[in-house]
């Protein structure tokens, strides 16, 4: 279980408040309008922001102290999820230990998270020679091997077009929510939240609210997001 | 990433720029000549003579260069980025075949009947600076020019507006103070220059009366203080150049040329075309005598060529490995410390900083046993500006796309560096490392000092061979230093950017 | 590749590590050394006597000797300084850095020497030199009214070049900085040394360069040509007496004065007047050479290393103060 206790998140001038708390094995989207804050809170969740005050907990254990890497979190951004210097295996192996170099094991772990994603085959290919589909499974597959009970994703599959998005959302649902992973989605398209996602939090005005079913946020959205949303809702 | 490194490397920096000046001071005391100050106001003059004719000469053959298309413009520009890495006492050996007492110049005087010059003196060192200086000014104003929109020339030439000051002066006004600045910093520390073209006390330099100090009258605090006068002018210099913000030394972009529609006319082609010609004919001859001069002089290379190309490569390498490792960990630190400690080495008096490390090793070791070491170590902080310069930008820009992702996997301290940051940065480190070497490879420096017998770098057999009047030999040893930096450029250049992703 | 490294570096290294036999370093100017100098001649005689090996290292011009012993300090590995001059001894002697000689020499010199740190090798006067058919001042003050260009040596790091400005203190004393003011304009250029200078007036970029009474006498023996010319000056020469002095921390004490008596032995003297083309400092049985003495001065002006010590300085400075507005 995710909590954020009180948390108070400052960038620049902007200032973010969330209170809250996402039961395990959740997917739930982040929804509002651009600047609202959504990205501000997955950058204090996964550790690139220090809080001004308050504290995230996963599974009653303060986050604060650990470093990105060290918390029981993958992150998955907008862009620049493959280092382009190194080959699909490298980039996922990765996700195991930071190593250039993996044990056997460590191969067929990676090899294994390429095939689940669709990518079998093309280990030994750099992200240059991979469409933009390609790019994001690749990074899926080594949130796969992470194996970390609480995935991050920032509007992961912005780039993609609108089929390619869907059917990595579905990829996306298929091998996480699955493994019941906590998923958090920042989006600012309400399909993609009703395409993966049990839970909606609505961010907007520097305040992220109480999660609450995706099927009755969007029935009923709250002001902030009925004038994002215009007309739709 | 961790600061710890680059902290010691700041520090290491400044101890080695500054806390050499200490035993040289301890030794003696007494207060600046004369003399000294006449060498201080030489220096300035010259510095402002060459940074201003430099700047001033490369106006209109940058816009010449910025509005016209011809074959052979793209390689020119490029052409223009090569005198940085040219050892200078090679394009001293140059400009001497050309104006020189047996030059090409003097012999049509002689031809015509008319007086020789001499190119000893104030306006000797003056063009050698011109020679080194032109380009780097053309190819900063240049960008100047193709730095302004084309939308701007194309509204300019809707409203039938003049461009001269409505865009080109504006550029100018913002570009050239930089470009002087800049100039004026590097001419001001000029020592290979003045020691072959200087013509005794008259024109002598700040760098060279350090050296003539040393040299001649191990006047060691009397060296001491012109180093600290130095640092002053220079400290002024730059702060001069960072306040009047020169541009990048970058090259993005330049192949285009600015389309026109003005400046159509027959006069004014042909004037944009003698420029190219003048200042192609000034920048070619010379390096084309001493290539020449130098295939002539191969056949009377001395028996100790082979071992002093031997020692110039390793000094070389040395020296890139120390510049690579100082400027990534004062990269990694940042900030103004770093970036101050990056820069004073441009003002340090290289021959002071040898001569300060060599006192102090002095106790302990021969001296004829750690020359070369020194050396290495001074040419390595000679070019570490410059490489910080480059690597800086590319490690914001590579912490920027990766960091995050980096930091999420939990990339942190060596394995970061092992497997994001260095392959990333593998071709701006091989630029880097091509340029430290380069200009290590055609350094005099400070084993013009303390080079003991079966220790010449080639640049100091070339010194030497000049020294005694081998002037064939030398040339040889001059196109041989020249082809070494240009090949250890070339292949640390080229191995930075094979294979490297996009 | 470690392989080829360890290689590369033992080539490099190589001069260093290969000896058996003890060797002399003997810390001297270019021009000796050179392969038309006395330095090839006097290696083979003393290693034919020795046993030893013989090591020049050359270091610039004379003065320049002195300041690189001083930057070694008692680290180098010279044993002995050839090369330095009578105007120099006090400046070296105070470095402490020479040991005595314990010689009673007896030499053909033209003034008294009872040093005992310093052992002279040969000497000669500094003269004005010219061509035959070129301008030919009588004293530096007609050199200085003329339009006669010259090279000169820089005195701070060149024996003749502080042979000038002392030859000019003895010759005028007081008025010294307003005589070096008018010589200004037809000086070409200063260069470090000996070499330097000469070899810029032998390719024509001067009239005249200040060498010695005796370099005619290598036009004229080496290269059978007349065209060259001593210029006597009204003023009278000044006289240099070249030496040579043992380092005190030197670990081959016996062969560095062995080296010694062998520098005034015929072995080393027979060979100065036609490669140092100056006069020995102890004629050889065979005499001096037909020609060799093509202009003898009138008057010698020479200064006793006592009275150069406060002199020298301050008439260097003088020099420099001059000729740098």
């Amino acid at each position: 279980m995710l909590r954020l206790d009180g948390l108070e998140l400052a960038q620049g001038d902007f200032r973010l408040r969330a209170d809250l708390e996402i039961p395990g094995g959740t997917s739930v989207a982040l929804l509002g309008p651009s600047g609202g804050g959504k990205s501000t809170l997955l950058a204090g969740i996964a550790g690139f922001l220090k809080p001004q005050s308050g504290q995230v907990l996963w599974d009653g254990r303060d986050l604060g102290p650990l470093p990105p890497g060290q918390r029981p979190i993958s992150v998955l951004f907008q862009d620049n999820n493959l280092f382009p210097h190194l080959s699909a295996l490298q980039n996922v192996v990765l996700g195991l230990r930071p190593t250039l170099r993996p044990r056997q094991e460590e191969r067929a772990r990676a090899s294994d998270a390429l095939a689940r994603v669709g990518l079998a085959g093309l280990e030994e290919r750099r992200p240059a020679q991979l469409s933009g589909g390609q790019q994001a499974r690749a990074a899926l597959a080594r949130v796969l091997v992470q194996e970390r009970p609480l995935v991050l994703m920032d509007e992961p599959f912005g780039a993609l077009g609108p089929a390619l998005k869907a059917e990595m959302l579905d990829l996306t649902r298929e091998v996480l929510v699955r493994r019941a992973a906590t998923i958090l989605m920042v989006t600012h398209d309400p399909d993609d939240a009703a395409a993966l996602a049990e839970m909606v939090v609505v961010v907007a005005e520097g305040q992220a609210e109480a999660p609450r079913p995706t099927g009755a946020v969007l029935a009923d959205p709250p002001p902030a997001l009925r004038a994002y949303l215009g007309e739709r809702g | 990433m961790p600061k710890l490194p680059g902290l010691v490397a700041a520090v290491l920096v400044a101890g080695l720029c500054l806390g050499t000046l200490l035993p040289l001071l301890r030794v003696g005391q007494g207060g600046l000549a004369t003399a000294d100050w006449a060498a201080f106001r030489f220096t300035v003059l010259q510095a402002l003579l060459s940074a201003g004719l430099s700047v001033g000469l490369a106006v209109p053959v940058a816009r010449a260069l910025a509005r016209r298309v011809f074959p052979g413009r793209r390689l020119l520009v490029t052409l223009l980025g090569a005198p940085f890495l040219l050892p200078v006492i090679v394009a001293v050996m140059g400009l001497l075949a050309l104006f020189g007492r047996g030059g090409l110049l003097n012999d049509a005087l002689g031809a015509l009947g008319l007086p020789r010059v001499s190119i000893y003196g104030l306006h000797g060192v003056v063009i050698a600076h011109l020679f080194l200086n032109l380009p780097l000014a053309t190819r900063l104003i240049l960008q100047g020019w193709l730095d302004i929109p084309a939308e701007r020339f194309r509204l300019a030439a809707t409203l039938n507006a003049p461009i001269g000051p409505l865009l080109e002066q504006p550029m100018l006004r913002s570009v050239l103070p930089g470009a002087f600045a800049a100039i004026f910093a590097l001419c001001l520390t000029s020592f290979s220059v003045a020691l072959i073209l200087g013509g005794g006390p008259r024109a002598t330099t700040v760098e060279l009366a350090i050296y003539q100090a040393i040299r001649f009258e191990a006047d060691f605090s009397g060296a001491a203080q012109l180093a600290l006068l130095q640092y002053a002018i220079c400290g002024l210099a730059a702060g001069l150049a960072l306040w009047l913000s020169p541009r990048a030394l970058g090259g993005a972009g330049l192949g285009r040329a600015v389309e026109r529609w003005d400046a159509k006319g027959l006069m004014a082609r042909i004037a944009d075309m003698a420029w190219i010609g003048l200042a192609c004919l000034f920048l070619v001859l010379p390096l084309g005598l001493a290539v020449l001069n130098g295939l002539g002089g191969l056949a009377d290379l001395p028996d100790g060529v082979a071992g002093a190309a031997l020692r110039s490569i390793l000094v070389a390498l040395g020296a890139t490995a120390m510049t690579l490792i100082l400027a990534l960990a004062l990269a990694f630190q940042g900030g103004t410390l770093a970036q101050l400690a990056g820069a004073l080495p441009l003002a340090a008096s290289s021959l002071v900083l040898g001569t300060g490390l060599l006192l102090v090793v002095r106790p302990f070791v021969a001296l004829s046993s750690v020359a070369l070491p020194v050396t290495a170590l001074v040419d390595a902080l000679v070019a570490l500006p410059f490489a910080l310069r480059a690597l800086s930008p590319a490690l914001a820009e590579v912490e920027a796309r990766h960091g995050r992702l980096a930091d999420a996997l939990g990339l942190t301290g060596l394995s970061r560096l092992r497997i994001v940051v260095l392959p990333l940065l593998r071709p701006v480190l091989g630029f880097a490392a091509g340029l430290g070497s380069a200009l290590s490879m055609g350094n005099l420096g400070v084993i013009a000092l303390f080079g003991g017998e079966g220790q010449e770098t080639l640049p100091l057999l070339m010194a030497l061979l000049m020294g005694a009047y081998r002037m064939d030999a030398a040339a040889g040893v001059g196109l041989l230093i020249l082809a070494l930096a240009l090949l250890l450029f070339w292949a640390f250049d080229r191995g930075g950017r094979l294979h490297a992703a996009p | 590749m470690k392989r080829t490294l360890a290689a590369t570096l033992a080539v490099a290294a190589a001069p260093v590590l290969a000896q058996d036999k003890p060797v002399l370093t003997v810390l001297t100017y270019d021009s000796f050394t050179s392969e038309w100098g006395p330095g090839p001649a006097v290696e083979t005689a003393f290693e034919a006597e020795c046993g030893c090996d013989l090591r020049f290292v050359a270091a610039g011009d004379g003065a320049a000797l002195l300041a690189r012993l001083q930057l070694e300090g008692a680290t180098t590995e010279a044993d002995v300084v050839l090369g330095l001059d009578a105007n120099l001894i006090a400046a070296a002697r105070d470095t402490g850095l020479f040991a005595a000689h314990g010689q009673v020499p007896s030499l053909d010199l033209p003034v008294e020497w009872s040093d005992d740190t310093f052992l002279p090798f040969d000497w000669g006067w500094f003269s004005v030199v010219g061509r035959k058919d070129g301008p030919s001042p009588k004293s530096f003050r007609e050199l200085a009214e003329s339009d006669a260009s010259i090279v000169i040596e820089d005195p701070r790091s060149s024996t003749p070049g502080l042979g000038l400005v002392l030859w000019m203190e003895a010759a005028y004393g007081e008025e010294a900085p307003a005589i070096w003011a008018a010589l200004a304009d037809n000086i070409v250029t200063v260069t470090p040394g000996w070499t330097e200078a000469y070899n810029l007036f032998l390719e024509g970029e001067a009239d005249l360069v200040l060498s010695y009474t005796t370099s005619p006498a290598y036009h004229l023996i080496a290269e059978q040509d007349a065209g060259y010319v001593a210029l006597p000056f009204g003023e009278g020469h000044y006289l240099q007496v070249e030496v040579a002095g043992t380092v005190a921390s030197t670990d081959q004490p016996e062969l560095a004065d062995r080296f010694l008596t062998f520098m005034l032995s015929d072995g080393f003297q027979g060979v100065i007047p036609t490669t140092n083309w100056m006069y020995p400092a102890v004629t050889p049985a065979s005499g001096l050479p037909e020609g060799f003495e093509s202009m003898r001065p009138e008057t010698t002006l020479y200064l006793p290393p006592d009275d150069v010590a406060p002199l020298r300085e301050p008439s260097i400075e003088a020099w420099r103060t001059a000729l740098s507005q």
